[in-house]
């Protein structure tokens, strides 16, 4: 029997509320919002509240997709991080550095998205950096 | 006080009446729902008092739910509070918890927290820890009752459009258990869209609240909008008590007036 609370931040928006994500034996069966959390007191939005879902839903992009003859099929990291660095070189070298543009994300931490941002400007040389407001 | 309730859990665990107790445990600076299992890691354990008595309150007896759907055979302690006995109560008589699978530690509410609850009865019946204070009588319903009706209509309406529709207060509510909602019911509530459907969406859960709300104001403290929800639960109980002399959780084993048929129990 291994029930748990694990405290953690909202991975859907920047507001960084903090969560505990409950857990029996491995799965996810519900989201508390932390009371002692500075940030929302003991509240959520809907989104939050809902956040242990997608992690186990069925309907989740698992696996890297890479369009082969116009279907999208299942291929390991390698290949798809492979493909995606090819083409990038190739745009890049074909219409310069600012044919390309970067969109961070609201999803991911304060230093992934640091890291995104220093990949366009240092690997690719441009300063196309966006943000998705809307998740 | 908390030295006590340690003390039972400790013994509880020992002597293997209950294979784990719910309750509370301070980690990482944060106060978190937990499930002890073993006599000697009781040193996280807490009652969620931390700058005001009892402002770090989770719903236990939903986390109880969840472990006792899962291992319905074994007994599981839960640390109660006043709110949460009644809760216990109410729970049996809808069959979502076996009254012999439950062994409860009972903690007394401090008057502080009383006050600020309104709370009819701050203490279990079987209390382990703590000093029984006074019921607060409700003074929040009556002075709700003494605003005249059109200013009483045009401060829930003024509410109610503050909705965010977040679910919370269904959420975290520990009397809220089933597996299909209402409020997820096409029918009557409107999908992804706001305002709110007003005032079907908060006197459904009124409604569906008449004979089940314990007063813990879980609902209250989640509310982002700070809609005064525990209030309007309030007023009713209060209905349900004028109407029935029924008031959900306070007999063990009550029956709600609203299953039965025939004319009204005797007040």
């Amino acid at each position: 029997m291994d029930y748990r609370n694990t405290l953690t931040t909202c991975t859907y928006c920047g507001c960084g509320c903090n969560l505990f994500l409950e857990s029996l034996d491995g799965k996810l069966t519900h989201t508390t919002p932390c009371k002692t959390s500075p940030v929302n007191e003991g509240k959520l939005c809907i989104k939050g509240w809902n956040v242990h879902q997608f992690v186990q839903s069925e309907k989740r992009l698992n696996k890297p997709l890479l369009r082969k003859d116009g279907k999208l099929t299942e291929v390991s990291w390698d290949e798809a991080l492979d493909f995606t660095v090819s083409k990038l070189k190739e745009i890049k070298e074909a219409n310069g550095s600012d044919s390309v543009g970067f969109f961070a994300s609201a999803k991911v931490t304060n230093e992934e998205n640091y890291l995104m941002q220093k990949f366009a400007r240092a690997a690719i040389g441009t300063n196309s950096v966006d943000h998705c407001a809307r998740l | 006080m908390i030295d006590i309730v340690r003390q039972k859990i400790s013994k509880l665990l020992s002597d293997g009446s209950v294979k784990g107790v719910v309750a509370l445990a301070m980690a990482n600076g944060h106060v978190a729902p937990c499930l002890f299992q073993k006599e000697d890691d009781l040193e996280p354990l807490c009652l969620g008092d931390t700058k005001k008595p009892g402002d770090a309150r989770y719903p236990l007896n939903k986390v109880l739910i969840t472990i006792a759907r899962q291992y319905p055979e074994d007994v599981f302690g839960v640390l109660v509070r006043g709110c949460d006995e009644r809760g216990l109560y109410v729970l049996y008589r809808l069959n979502q918890l076996e009254p012999d699978k439950v062994m409860t530690i009972g903690i007394a509410c401090p008057q502080e927290l009383a006050k600020a609850c309104e709370c009819k009865k701050p203490y279990p019946d079987e209390l382990v820890a703590g000093e029984k204070t006074e019921g607060i009588t409700q003074q929040g319903v009556q002075d709700m009752e003494d605003m005249d009706l059109s200013k009483r209509f045009s401060f829930w309406k003024n509410q109610f459009s503050k909705c965010v529709k977040c679910y919370g207060c269904r959420d975290i509510c520990p009397m809220c258990f089933c597996r299909e909602c209402s409020l997820e019911c096409e029918d009557i509530i409107s999908k992804g869209e706001l305002p709110v459907d007003i005032p079907v969406f908060h006197l459904t859960r009124a409604m569906h609240m008449t004979d089940r709300c314990i007063d813990c104001g879980l609902c209250d403290e989640t509310c982002p909008s700070g809609i005064p929800l525990r209030l309007l639960y309030k007023k009713t109980s209060k209905i349900m008590n004028a109407e029935f002399g029924f008031t959900s959780g306070i007999n063990k084993n009550e029956q709600s007036p609203l299953n039965l048929m025939g004319p009204a129990p005797e007040k």
